[in-house]
């Protein structure tokens, strides 16, 4: 069973060895260390680039103008705030030029809060790359899905965001969500892929056979049924969303709950067939509130599925704070967590006009 | 006025022959008198803002002319900026295709109607879209130089932009990666230094006696020319085009140039008349050399004045894309790719 760290580097492998992949490229991706979360471990074309993420960006766009399919990593999306115009270029090459160029890469990032990161290691960036037409945006929430969309970003001729949710990067496939060719036995699988400590000049990974997947974009998955209401989210908060999900049903509330797993393209007929048959629609992400992808969705939910409703649908995320606090206290209090889903969702179920 | 590090190749002189010097100046002239009729367009309300390079034809012909053109890494790939109009005609674009840019023609070939005049894209001659930003070319340059210097060859990333624009982040990005020990980059790295940011003079917000001298930080062969005489850019760009394409390592070079119709229409793009003008002053020359007479060049300009006058009467009756089509290639179908990229 691998943790979504394995995944991805079992994805960033099968793309070098069989979809032309050819660069993985960030501060610290390279040996010795193969990534700050370990992501990029054993990758024959991953390099360590200096210290500048305009650098890392502006040679992705330029090695995806050049064809070659890439993916560039800024450590924590904390710090891709200063390469905001340099992504809006890469998302607009195809569009300025009337179809003539396509820039084949990938900018994966961490994201979230949920290890304790501080002010400058706790950012989200859903909200922003959302506001950034031309990329497509996967972020998931499962080892596997990590692999699959992965790819999907990958071999897209389009520009990508590939946002992980570094409180995830650790979890480990339920029973039933891995991928095939990976050994079930954890221990067996870390001692094919993960680097040793110390010395790892003459490590060699040895990857298990997994095959292509590649999980479309703009499809979503709907991991829990329900009749009462319907949550929508992804990343951190859908693991918190399924188990408050699991924790009503005792109370006799059934919730259906939606992994996003892309926002651009996103599913929105799942989420439209979702709304109507169960009326309520709660939205859960740990971007601040204000100017939140969930806004956007709500407001769709209001213009489109208005009548279908009976509770005014409910958005639930971070709140509109400069930063995540470092004290457990100022981080609990700022991102969404299950206490606070669990309330929101039976709230929205017992909402009577 | 030189302050590279170390001598690089020189060009013979004998390469600007005769020839070579009418060619020049014929380009010269015509991409000035397009310049000139760009801005009439503007001022007649055949398009919105003008932005443009007249004053530095001495160094874009050049440097048009030298590029390896042509798709893919075996060919140079082209990071401009919007003051190389000169370059493109150079190069042999259509001066037509730049009046279409200009008055936002659905047949404009660069963007459909959608950028500013002066905003090339040429897949086929690898010239990748010009941005309004003035540095991120720097930045972008590396990944297509990273390219390059994996397929091998004698293919090179030319990068250009102006003074100003080396204040911003990207362009010591762009001295850093392209220097990186474990990968050097062939990159010509070029800055036309018109001594103007906006209305704001280089004098008062820049400390460094020469930007060349920036790359000598890093190890970078670096020079400072006379960009308003075309002979000396024409053998000192062929010379660091030479040194990048075998050598495989960057090359920066400031050539300095004049602007002579202000920043852009938004500070009125009227001529301006205390500084250098290279066309003039490289046809007092052709003038003496007996290359060319005082009325073969006024000839020449009534002869390309009115040849544009006629382009730009027929772009006038052109299409506007429509309003529905701004969905339209936001993404690259799987199918559509083309080759080569």
């Amino acid at each position: 069973m691998s943790t979504m760290v394995q995944a991805i580097r079992m994805a960033l492998h099968v793309a070098e060895e069989r979809h032309d992949l050819t660069d993985v490229f960030g501060e610290d991706v390279g040996p010795p260390l193969g990534g700050a979360f370990t992501a990029t471990q054993g990758i024959k074309c991953a390099w360590n680039t200096p210290l500048d993420e305009r650098g890392i960006v502006g040679a992705s766009i330029g090695l995806g103008l050049a064809g070659c399919r890439n993916v560039g990593e800024i450590q924590f999306c904390d710090y891709a705030y200063n390469t905001i115009d340099l992504l809006k270029l890469a998302g607009l090459q195809t569009w300025s030029t009337n179809g003539d160029w396509n820039v084949p890469m990938t900018i994966l990032t961490p994201v979230g809060a949920g290890i304790r990161g501080s002010i400058y290691h706790s950012h989200s960036f859903d909200a922003t790359a959302t506001h950034i037409p031309g990329f497509k945006i996967a972020i998931p929430s499962t080892p596997r899905d990590a692999y699959g969309l992965l790819l999907s970003c990958i071999v897209d001729p389009n520009p990508c965001f590939f946002l992980v949710p570094k409180a995830l990067m650790r979890v480990r496939s339920q029973p039933g969500e891995e991928i095939p060719g990976e050994p079930g036995d954890d221990r067996a699988l870390s001692k094919l892929i993960d680097a040793p400590l110390g010395d790892r000049a003459k490590w060699q990974p040895q990857w298990p056979d997994t095959p292509d997947i590649f999980i479309p974009f703009g499809e979503g998955r709907t991991v829990r049924r329900g009749r009462d209401l319907t949550v929508v989210s992804y990343g951190r908060t859908l693991p918190l969303c399924k188990k408050a999900a699991d924790e009503l049903s005792q109370e006799g509330i059934e919730a259906e709950v939606i992994d996003l797993r892309s926002l651009h393209p996103y599913d929105w007929p799942r989420i439209r067939e979702s709304v109507k048959r169960t009326g309520r629609a709660l939205f859960v992400n740990e971007d601040t509130e204000i100017s939140n992808f969930g806004e956007h969705l709500l407001r769709r939910t209001v213009e489109e599925l208005f009548y279908e409703l009976t509770a005014p649908p409910r958005l639930l995320a971070g709140a509109f704070v400069p930063g995540v606090g470092l004290a457990d206290s100022l981080e609990m209090a700022s991102v969404p967590q299950l206490p606070s889903i669990r309330d929101t969702m039976r709230q929205l179920a017992h909402h009577q006009a | 006025m030189s302050t590279s590090l170390r001598p690089v190749p020189r060009a013979p002189d004998s390469d600007v022959s005769p020839e070579l010097l009418l060619r020049i100046h014929d380009l010269m002239l015509k991409s000035r008198i397009l310049e000139e009729r760009l801005i009439a367009m503007y001022k007649q309300g055949d398009g919105y803002f003008w932005i443009g390079g007249p004053g530095e034809e001495a160094f874009n012909v050049p440097l048009g002319l030298l590029i390896h053109k042509g798709r893919g890494p075996q060919y140079d790939y082209c990071h401009f900026h919007y003051r190389n109009s000169a370059t493109l005609l150079a190069m042999g674009a259509d001066p037509a295709n730049a009046m279409r840019q200009m008055k936002n023609t659905v047949t404009d070939p660069y963007s459909g109607g959608r950028n500013f005049c002066n905003h090339y894209s040429i897949f086929e001659w690898n010239v990748v879209p010009i941005t309004s930003t003035i540095e991120a070319q720097y930045a972008i340059g590396i990944g297509t130089a990273i390219a390059q210097k994996r397929a091998g060859g004698r293919g090179i990333t030319v990068v250009t932009g102006g003074d100003a624009g080396t204040a911003e982040g990207d362009f010591a990005s762009c001295l850093i990666w392209s220097s990186r020990p474990a990968n050097p980059l062939p990159m010509l790295i070029v800055v036309t230094n018109n001594k103007w940011g906006i209305s704001t003079p280089w004098s008062g917000q820049h400390g460094e006696k020469r930007i060349s001298e920036r790359g000598k930080a890093f190890a970078i062969e670096s020079k400072t020319i006379d960009g308003n005489d075309p002979e000396v850019s024409y053998r000192e760009i062929a010379a660091a085009m030479e040194y990048v394409r075998t050598e495989r390592k960057p090359f920066l070079l400031e050539a300095l140039v004049s602007r002579l119709y202000g920043h852009s229409s938004a500070s009125g793009a009227n001529a301006v008349v205390d500084e250098a003008d290279c066309l003039k002053g490289f046809q007092k020359k052709l003038e003496e050399r007996k290359v060319l007479s005082r009325q073969q060049m006024d000839e020449l300009r009534q002869k390309y004045a009115q040849e544009l006058q006629e382009m730009h009467r027929k772009v006038r009756q052109e299409p506007q894309p429509k309003g529905d089509t701004i969905f339209q290639n936001i993404f690259m179908d799987r199918d559509k790719v083309r080759e080569g990229s």
